[in-house]
């Protein structure tokens, strides 16, 4: 089966400089929602009280946020999880009571007011002190991760190649933390996981592309390099759908049949795997084409075979 | 011949497969409802021990599967969890403090399995329900309790070298001594600089004051020695709650993670952890009568207690030292090579103890153990009345007047010495803990996290397996074997790595390199395509185009393996989880997605003139 023969080259950078505009567009209106709507930290981050509790049938919402109400719970957030028995409880860390004691509270003022059996299922307290240092830890996370591979990419392939692609991460980052902000879906610590993931995946796209640039550089004696990225563009966009696809498709399982704990880190894969595979055809290859890579640059000194120092592990 | 492989290499290929799916094999077998049986406070379970619960089980017609010794602990297997909660219940009335009796779920891995190192999976809280608590260590309290112990070191310290001085005090975070004269201040100057290495002293000779902070160095030590002590005592604590398999450990600079697996009392488990034990020494009363004593006739200035090994003794009620004052404690051999264990006090602790022994040469003393346990009681406010439980856990006789460094023998082997030095750091509590962060995870919820992670797996492999076997075919089959081979693999290396926990988002990562791990076949098949369009024949067109793709799957993996591996570096908890599973899947698919699956199609399509290819 093939999804799509193409018999030509596809001119993609000839629209480059729309894509550029688009990119921006998107990447400022992701710092304007960031910075007016916030992300919608979750418990880890901010801290407070968090109780999932489960009912013996499809709960009344209004009669728990009532009941939490009535009983001095005013600044209770009450939303259902994951199924109709199932509801979530937010608490903000509050001074008077001992906050490891609130779960127990609220777990019996519920079973009071409703008169049924209530099951425990999920209680979490986090400090508010804790989030800042998961915030720090999680930035310096990201960035450890941006140099390394900004270091081994311009070890493997060329600064302009290991720019494009850093710049690229920085792109899907950026526009997956602005659609977090935009549709205020909760930013927890499974969806900065998600986020690091959506690292991994981008780069693994770019650096398929990168790599058969390199290679049509050396092959293709004729050509402008703009005409080199497209070929190699081309060739290589039949694998690049397919693996999104396939990657897609287990996220779609993760999204629909994972439950509710991991929606937020599905959700994050989903966006992620889409703004990653375009930037993997526009913004990196972009931007090495805009710093001006060139055949010279690509084609080593002494004539080795790429990979010759893993000729072991060959297959 | 093009594409065809050496048979060691497909044999090698088959072995590395099979061991993955042998240590993934455990995993099949579930678990058993076991009882653990394992000794507190440095007692240790032996052959008679066993006997005992043995004896006990028969006697009440406790029906068990197994019973067996397991690193210092019994483990007693059942067939059905009514007869381990009775098990549980019995035993926990019948063999007394001195052990703790847990519930617990032990792997059915059959014995030949268990023999050859086989585990399942270590399963995480949010798999296996439970709870988690993380701790914060107040550092501030830590450097404060530090910098007064030096206060008072400094008094001591000056008093002893006669040299006179006006005050010493705390000032903000440095020691402030006032002198009298130029030359009273020098003189200290050169004694404490020479007393204190890592201090930065300061002198001020127009206002007559020398001033001495802890360098970054000292800080630095004081801190991560609170944070280790803390540590001690959380593990003593939490022994104390009889969970098995506990985890406590440390995390960042401040931070202590302590999970309990299966515990459903939070309420109780955090009066525990933030229970307080100390230490006392109290001298023995030599003139009371013990055995009038015994027979409810004590002495007003004494006190009857016990020793561990049920001995009593008669003590007196002044109290020469409390543990807060000792500052390390260590265990070592005497020059008989005894076992002994040294205490280090700090100095105020020193000049009490100086003084209370002065008199007392020859004399015993012994060392008791204080404990606030959580009864089931509850006061009139709602809160768990603690009980004060005292022990003698050492009686030695004074050699000669002690001072701030000191020693006790007399205890029974290494082991209890060992214990004995840990019992007194733990006694005493340098920094205040405090609980930042809990997660209490439901039974239910665990299980119901396992399905789903388990169904989204499941689903992910089969639309996966499906798309590759309409897209290419025979080598569509191919490389949903090496898929396969990938996830048993991961399994495998999960199950064998001792410190890997799967949790939920550890699930996640499995289903996402299940999606990604196709990518390098995807990239060799659409080489190979490429070959053949351009018209090479077909054993050239499967040579080239695994040659071609694998430099590009070996950049691209490793780009993707570095961001894993910071991922398991710096991240806690979710992120950790999903990194271990995102790097194994990582190398287990460069393994069976390029060398697996080249094994296969040189097996079958190796060799031989071919016109076509099912690709």
């Amino acid at each position: 089966m093939q999804i799509l023969q193409l018999k030509e080259t596809v001119a993609f950078m000839r629209y480059r400089k729309v894509a550029v505009v688009f990119s921006l567009l998107l990447m400022a209106a992701s710092v304007v929602s960031l910075a007016t709507n916030k992300l919608n930290f979750g418990l880890d981050f901010t801290g407070g009280t968090l109780i999932e509790v489960g009912f013996e049938q499809s709960a009344d919402l209004t009669k728990v946020r009532a009941i939490m109400d009535s009983n001095g719970f005013d600044d209770a957030v009450v939303q259902l999880y994951g199924s109709s028995r199932d509801v979530v409880i937010r608490l903000a860390t509050r001074e008077d009571v001992k906050a490891e004691m609130l779960g127990n509270q609220v777990l019996d003022v519920l079973q009071a007011g409703t008169g049924q059996t209530i099951d425990m299922r999920r209680i979490e307290f986090v400090g508010a002190s804790v989030g800042d240092e998961l915030a720090e830890q999680g930035g310096l996370a990201m960035l450890t991760a941006l140099i390394c591979i900004l270091v081994y990419v311009a070890f493997r392939f060329e600064w302009r190649f290991a720019l494009g692609s850093v710049i690229a991460l920085f792109h899907d980052v950026l526009l997956t933390l602005g659609l977090f902000s935009v549709l205020q879906l909760e930013f927890d610590l499974t969806v900065l996981a998600a986020i690091l993931a959506v690292i991994g995946y981008s780069l693994n796209d770019t650096i398929v592309v990168s790599d058969r640039i390199r290679e049509n550089f050396r092959k293709i004696r004729v050509g402008t390099p703009e005409d080199v990225i497209n070929i190699s563009l081309t060739q290589t966009l039949s694998r690049t759908i397919i693996t999104s696809i396939t990657t897609l498709l287990v996220l779609a399982a993760l999204f629909f049949k994972g439950g509710a704990l991991i929606h937020g880190f599905a959700t994050a894969l989903l966006l992620g795997v889409f703004v990653g595979t375009y930037s993997s055809v526009y913004v990196a290859s972009s931007v090495a084409l805009a710093l001006g890579i060139s055949k010279e640059d690509l084609i080593p000194e002494v004539i080795e075979k790429e990979g010759a120092d893993q000729e072991e592990m060959r297959p | 011949m093009l594409n065809k492989y050496p048979l060691w290499k497909t044999l090698m290929v088959l072995f590395i497969v099979a061991f993955g799916a042998l240590y993934a094999s455990p995993n099949l077998y579930g678990e058993d409802p076991a009882v653990q049986i394992s000794g507190l406070r440095g007692i240790e379970t032996n052959a008679a021990t066993l006997d005992l619960v043995k004896s006990h089980l028969d006697e009440k017609k406790i029906s068990y599967a197994s019973i067996v010794m397991e690193g210092g602990q019994i483990l007693a297997r059942f067939r059905d969890t009514e007869q381990q909660l009775r098990a549980r219940d019995l035993l926990d009335e019948s063999i007394g403090d001195e052990y703790s009796v847990a519930l617990n779920l032990t792997p059915a891995t059959p014995a030949w399995l268990a023999s050859v190192g086989g585990t399942p999976m270590k399963l995480g809280l949010d798999l296996s329900g439970g709870v988690s608590f993380l701790m914060e260590v107040n550092m501030k309290e830590a450097i404060i309790k530090a910098q007064e112990s030096l206060v008072d070191d400094f008094r001591t310290g000056l008093r002893g070298e006669k040299i006179r001085y006006r005050s010493v005090k705390k000032v903000d975070d440095a020691i402030a001594v006032q002198f009298r004269n130029l030359e009273d201040l020098e003189n200290a100057e050169t004694f404490l600089e020479k007393q204190n290495q890592n201090l930065i002293f300061v002198s001020d000779e127009a206002n007559l004051t020398l001033s001495a902070k802890m360098t970054e160095q000292r800080l630095k030590e004081t801190r991560e020695y609170a944070l280790q002590q803390n540590i001690t005592i959380i593990r003593n604590r939490v022994n104390e709650l009889g969970v098995a398999e506990p985890l406590v450990q440390r995390q960042g600079q401040k931070h202590i993670v302590i999970e309990l697996p299966g515990v459903q009392d939070t309420a109780k488990a955090k009066e525990i952890l933030n229970a307080t034990a100390t230490i006392e020494f109290r001298l023995v009363d030599t003139d009371g009568d013990l055995g009038a004593a015994l027979n409810g006739r004590v002495p007003g200035s004494s006190q009857l207690l016990k020793e561990r090994n049920g001995q009593p003794v008669l003590l007196k009620k002044r109290v020469m030292l409390t543990g807060d004052h000792i500052v390390d404690a260590g265990s070592s051999f005497d020059e008989y090579s005894r076992p002994q264990v040294n205490i280090t006090l700090d100095s105020a602790g020193g000049s009490k103890m100086s003084n209370g022994t002065k008199n007392s040469i020859g004399k015993p003393m012994a060392t008791v153990f204080i404990e606030y346990k959580p009864t089931d009681r509850v006061d009139s406010e709602g809160n768990t009345v603690f009980e004060k439980v005292e022990e003698v856990i050492s009686v030695a006789t004074i050699q000669a007047r002690l001072g701030k460094t000191f020693r006790i023998t007399g205890a029974g082997s290494q082991a209890e010495a060992h214990n004995l030095a840990l019992l007194l750091r733990a006694g005493a509590l340098i920094a205040p803990i405090q609980i930042v962060e809990e997660r209490t995870v439901g039974p239910t919820l665990g299980a119901e996290n396992v399905q789903l992670g388990f169904q989204a797996i499941m689903m992910g492999f089969g639309l996966v397996f499906l798309f590759m076997l309409i897209y290419y075919r025979a080598f569509g089959v191919v490389a949903n074997l090496a898929l396969g081979a990938n996830l048993v693999l991961i399994i495998g290396v999960m199950s064998m790595i001792p410190g890997a926990t799967l949790t939920l988002p550890g699930m996640a990562g499995i289903v996402l390199t299940v999606g990604m791990a196709v990518d390098a076949n995807v990239l060799i098949f659409e080489r190979i395509r490429e070959e053949i369009r351009e018209g090479k024949s077909i054993q050239q067109s499967i040579h080239q185009g695994y040659d071609a793709a694998f430099s590009t799957i070996i950049d691209a993996n490793i780009t993707t393996l570095i961001a894993a591996l910071i991922l398991f570096a710096v991240g806690t908890g979710p992120i950790k989880g999903f990194a271990v599973t995102l790097s194994i899947g990582i190398i287990t698919s460069m393994f069976t997605a390029v060398i697996g699956t080249r094994t296969i199609v040189n097996a079958v399509w190796g060799g031989k003139r071919l016109d076509k290819l099912s690709i």
